[in-house]
Formats: C-alpha cells, structure tokens, sequence
C-alpha cells in the first residue's frame, strides 16, 4: 500500500520520460482510475455487466456543479454531494436492475442509463443545460461563499480550503482520493464480503442453496460501485467545474468496460492500468495528425511513406475510435483476462523455463526467490 | 381524429424500421445463440449501400455547358445520362429503390465473412464476451464508415414520383387533412413484405423447417445428418441482409451518417427484449407496438401532461415489461430465464 501510494504521487517525475507529465492527463488517470476501480467491485467481483454506469458519472458531475453554483467553491461539500446523490441514484437503479441477471441485466442498466441521457437532454435542461453544459456563472449565488467574501471579479475557480484544485494540486488532492478509495477496494476484495461477491459470480444458485440471500450483497456491491462513478464525477467537475450529458451516453460505460478489460477484470491494479493504458494512447493517438505521420515516416521513398500514412491516418487522430474498437476485439478475443493476466502468464513461463534450466545445476529454489522479488519490483 | 390516425401511421412506420432490425436480430439469436451488438451497424452499412449506389451511378464528366453562351462554362453530367439519356435520368431517380438489389449480395457476403471470419468463435464464449467483442465491431465498422464517407449525414433522396405526399384521408373518405409522405407509405408496406418473405421462408420452405428444427435442438438436427452449421451460417448472413434492405429503404427518410447504427442499435436490443428473446413474432409485434406508442408519446397533447414521455417511453416499457414479464410478451419459457 505505501509503495503503491509512492508511485501513484510520483506519477509526474516518472511520467515524464513517457511525455504524460502534465497535469491535464495526470488527472485523468487518477479520475478515471476511481471510475474504473469502482466498476471493477461491481463487473468483477458479481461478474455483472452493467451497461449503465456512465449515468453514474454524468449524475455525479451535474450535482458538483450544482454545488458549486448553490453553495461554495469548495471541492469538499460538491464530493460529498455527488458520491451521496449517485448513491441514491444506484440504489433505485440497482433495485430494479438486480431482480434480473445476465444479459437482462445489462439491458436493464443500458435502459435507465438511456432514459437519465435523453431526459438531460429534453426535460431537464433547466437543471442540466442541455447541450450547452453546465457551467459555473457569475451570479450564482454561492450561499456559503457570501457568507465570508463579497462576490470577486470575474468566475472563480474551484479550491480545497484556498487551495486551488486545477493543474498540479488538482491531481495531487485527485490522487489522494484515488489512494483512499483504492485501499477501501481493497479491503473489500479482501473482507469476507468480497468473498460472498466472488461466491455469487462463480455460482449464484448455490450461494441460494447455502442460506445466503444474495440479493443485499449484489445491491450494495452495485450502490458501492455506482458511488465510485459518482465521486469520479464529482472530481471530473472539481478539476474542471463543467458538466455535459454526453458523459452519461452509453459508449462512455462502454470505455470503461473496456479499460476495466484491458487491465483485467477481478484484479486490483488491472482496473488502473488499463486506465493509464487507454488514457495514455488516446492522447498521444488523437494528438497525432498527418503532417507528423510524414514526418515519422520521412525515411521511407516517397510512395512508400504516402501510403503508410494512408494506412495509419486510419488509426489516429480522429480514427482513434478504431484503433480503440480494435484493441476492444482483439482483447475480449484473446486475452479475456487482461494485460495482467498476460503479463502473468509470460512471468510464468520465464519462470518454468528457468527452473528447468536450472534443475540441471541444482539451485532451485534460489532462483525461485530471485524471480519473484524481481516481479514484486 | 385526424392527429390520432396521422400518430398511428407514424409508429407504424417508425415500428416497421425496429421491426426489421430487430427480426434480424432474433434470427441470429434464435439460431446462432449469439448476441450481436453489431447488428445496427449492418442497417447503417445497408443505408451506406444505397449511398454508395447512388454515388455509383452519378459518376459524372465534365461536359462544356451549351446553353451559357458568353464564356466557357462546364457542367458534371453522369455517364448514365450522356449514354443513355432520359432512361439514364430516370434509372439515377431510382436509385434508391435499385440499391435493393445491390445491397443484397452485399450484405450476404459481409454477412458471411462476418460469421465465417470472426462470430463463430464465439458461440462457445459467455455472452458478456460475445456483447464486448460484437460491441468492438460495430466500433470499428462505424469508424470505417466515418473514414470512408466522412462525418457529416449524406442526403439520398427518394425517386420524384414518390416524394410529395399523399393524400390518404380523400382515398379513403375520412377527410381531407391526412397528409402523408408516400416513400414513408411505402417503407411501411415494404417493411411489412419483408417481414411476411422471412416467415414464409421460415414456414414453408424445406430450409426453413431444418433451421426451425435446429433452433430447438440443435444436436439432434445435427445427429440426423444434416449440416446445420452451415444453414446457420446462412441465417446469419439473411440476418445480415434483412438488417441491410432495411437500411437501404430507411436512407431517404434520414440522412444516413456514421452514427446512424448506434442510435437504432439502444433501441431494438428493448424491443427485442421486450418481444421475448429469442421469439420472432414477439420481436415484430413488439417493433410496431413500442413504434406506435413512441410516436403517441410524442403528441403535444401527451406531452403536456408528462413532459419528456416521449424520450423515455420506449425504456420504461421495457423496465416495466422484463420486471413483469421478465420473458418478455411472447418469449419462449425457459428460453433465457434466469
């Protein structure tokens, strides 16, 4: 856990020689990677596909906002509010969606998370602004904040006590955030309740026969993770006080499927490498445009190099979503447990071919050892 | 009166479109067990057929403009006109109604590449898997298009004969204030035929009988020496094409851009739901009905006394119906109930 806090905040010294040091992708990592641990409790712990989580999201940052517009500029009170209004959202959610399960299951979350999109953007734009966003405004009142200050020049920005939570401290309050939460997963994946979670995914009929009533567990496990999704929310708002409802569409759930996939779904650090993974190519892919392709590719004859970039243009910038639907397949296909798992797997056949080669010397377990400690690095 | 039959009509058709996909949808579920996400993908790329066609036919030459005079003008003239004249006009008009027969062989080939090359390894994955993967195509089938025929919607207009409107209250005595789109007329009825050809096809033809035998027991159709893999292989493809021709006849009625699948896609995986997984008739009944009620929903009427009805209609009957009747209205018991 230290070790893990160690390098999640020294994210912007050892980012950098990977060109992601600034603080804008910085905080999606973190942001996301709260989204994607909390989606993890719910897909896979129960092995429930929900379709719907997006809404939780959307949810969260509407409510940050809100606050941000009622009560104070302070981070605090709009986090609290959002992780408490997203909780009463999956309740709700969660206590119609469950009595199904299975592909049902995932149609009735893709359902609701429809109706709360289309209502953002038909009904309830004096709440949501519709396409617009919402966005902070010079006369909001701000009960709390009139209560010490007379209203400033100009917007003001969004603070933890004073400090200011854009660019660099953003993603360290962010990150803290992201520790926090992430030591709760894993206590949760580690309590006698994760356990019953688990027991539920493997077999849920016998889990009936035990005596357990599965019904509490799997509602608080889909409460706990449409939470996670609202405090993402509310942090996507705090770095950035703006909220549009194309957050809550269902491709976004999907996004976060797939990172939650990548990584490996079940696992503790999957769910966030995933995220880094995702996140870090999207920006470096859609940044990329056909003038630097010509450039990449500048070594190559001339008829060669216009026809890799034909190729690849595909697959960048704006074809990023291609590349992302690709990576989608070819995942699910061939490594359903993720990039961890693969990484496992290839750890362990290093791992047999060393104890082979040195069953013939005679010094097995000491490589054992060795091995392990360097994979624990 | 009027309003209610004009409403009526609307859901039909809009219910006519849902139909089709979400018939083609059962199909691939019924036979294949598989849950194919991809599937408003392949209407988007049925409508992008008839866009193609249509680009197709007016592959058009710079001709010198005769009628301006005073300076050298050019104009685009397609080669359909330069060789063959009025019938050439008259075959570019139609060209919506035409692609129908382009688009068939189409759609049967990425149909069946699409089964052969990728579907068929997943009959044996859970079906969270076979939603993501299928979810990863129509991604990627999406961007395809999108790189291909750019972002924006691309107008195909439907012949000039059928354009206007008709007049249906006169023809039918009930007053004069029915005016109706004919090429949406004719969708309706076109989808209607369609419809009625899959179940013909399905009843009446030898084929038909070996798939129907094979969506309930897939093994013993197998053990009676018939290739039913294969036949499968064929359904899927017919999927594929019924999803396409639906597109195709849809492009005139919306300008198909590249998002055109995801947006129907939401929707008929409900309507499907909503008729029963897996049950044919229930997929068409319940495409009219949810078609019918999202368009009463829609009546300024309606809206006044449930503001936003109209966008969530479809959804709430669905949450009402799998919590009621968690089969859905026409399902197959013990078809997926768990």
């Amino acid at each position: 856990m230290a070790i893990f806090s160690v390098v999640v905040l020294t994210m912007p010294l050892w980012m950098q020689p990977f060109g992601a040091a600034y603080p804008d992708i910085l905080q999606k990592f973190v942001i996301f990677g709260v989204f994607a641990i909390g989606y993890n409790i719910l897909f896979g712990l129960t092995g429930y596909l929900s379709f719907g989580h997006a809404a939780f999201l959307g949810v969260g940052s509407y409510t940050a906002v809100w606050s941000f517009k009622l009560l104070t500029m302070n981070i605090v009170p709009a986090i609290i509010l959002s992780v408490v209004m997203s909780g009463i959202f999956a309740v709700a959610m969660g206590y119609v969606a469950l009595r199904r399960s299975g592909i049902y299951f995932s149609i009735l979350t893709l359902a609701f998370a429809q109706m709360c999109y289309n209502l953002a953007y038909s009904v309830l734009t004096p709440i949501t602004n519709g396409e617009t966003g919402l966005q902070l405004a010079k006369s909001d009142p701000r009960i709390i904040d009139r209560l010490f200050s007379e209203a400033g020049e100009g917007l003001p920005s969004t603070t933890l006590f004073g400090i200011e939570t854009s660019g660099y401290s953003g993603f360290y309050i962010s990150a803290v955030i992201m520790i926090i939460v992430f030591y709760i997963s894993l206590k949760i994946f580690n309590s006698s309740f994760g356990l019953k979670l688990k027991a539920i995914k493997a077999n849920q009929n016998r889990m009936r026969y035990l005596g357990f009533n599965t019904k509490p567990y799997l509602l608080s496990a889909f409460v706990i993770s449409g939470m996670y999704a609202g405090l993402a929310g509310g942090l996507l708002a705090a770095t950035d006080p703006l909220a549009g409802a194309e957050r809550m569409q269902w491709t976004a759930s999907g996004e976060v499927i797939l990172m939650t996939i990548l990584g490996g779904v079940g696992t503790l650090f999957g769910p966030l490498l995933g995220v880094i993974i995702i996140k870090y190519f999207e920006n470096i892919f859609s940044a990329v445009n056909q003038l630097d392709l010509h450039s990449l590719y500048a070594i190559f004859p001339a008829w060669l190099e216009n026809s890799l970039v034909a190729i690849s243009s595909l697959f960048v910038g704006e074809g990023w979503h291609m590349t992302l639907g690709l990576l989608f397949m070819f995942v699910v296909a061939f490594l359903p447990g993720g990039v961890l798992e693969g990484l496992q797997l290839i750890y362990k056949k290093i791992k047999t071919r060393l104890i082979k080669n040195n069953k013939s010397t005679g010094t097995d377990t000491d490589t054992k050892q060795e091995t392990g400690a360097n994979h624990g690095e | 009166m009027d309003a209610i039959l004009l409403q009526l009509l609307n859901g039909l058709d809009k219910g006519g479109a849902y139909a089709l996909i979400a018939l083609g949808l059962t199909l691939a579920f019924g036979t294949l067990g598989i849950v194919n996400f991809a599937h408003g993908a392949l209407f988007m790329l049925g409508a992008f057929c008839a866009v193609t066609f249509n680009k197709l036919l007016t592959i058009s030459k710079s001709v010198k403009d005769e009628s301006i005079t005073f300076f050298d003008a050019y104009k685009e003239v397609p080669y359909l006109e330069i060789w063959w004249g009025e019938t050439g006009t008259s075959i570019i008009d139609y060209a919506v109604p035409l692609s129908i027969f382009f688009a068939i062989p189409v759609m049967l080939f990425i149909g069946w590449a699409l089964e052969r090359g990728l579907i068929q390894y997943f009959y044996k994955r859970s079906h969270a898997s076979q939603i993501l993967f299928t979810f990863g195509l129509a991604i990627v089938i999406q961007e395809i298009v999108r790189h291909v025929f750019g972002a924006n919607p691309i107008p195909t207009p439907a012949p000039d004969v059928v354009s206007g409107s008709a007049n249906i209250g006169l023809y039918f005595g009930l007053g004069e204030n029915i005016i109706y789109p004919w090429w949406r007329l004719i969708y309706l009825s076109f989808s209607i035929c369609v419809i009625g050809a899959v179940f013909a096809f399905l009843k009446f033809t030898t084929f038909g009988m070996v798939v129907r035998a094979g969506i309930q027991n897939r093994e013993m159709v197998g053990l009676l020496g018939i290739n039913i893999e294969r036949r499968f292989t064929i359904v899927f493809s017919l999927s594929a094409v019924v999803a396409g021709v639906a597109g195709v006849m849809y492009a005139p009625i919306v300008p198909p851009d590249f998002h055109l699948g995801m947006d129907f896609l939401v929707l008929t995986f409900v309507v499907v739901v909503v008729g029963g997984m897996g049950s044919l008739p229930g997929a068409v009944a319940a495409g009219f009905l949810l078609g019918i009620l999202q368009s009463f929903a829609a009546m300024n009427e309606v809206k006044e006394i449930l503001p936003g009805i109209d966008q969530i209609i479809i959804y709430l009957v669905a949450v009402i119906v799998l919590l009621v009747r968690p089969r859905g209205l026409m399902g197959v018991k013990g078809v997926f109930e768990d």
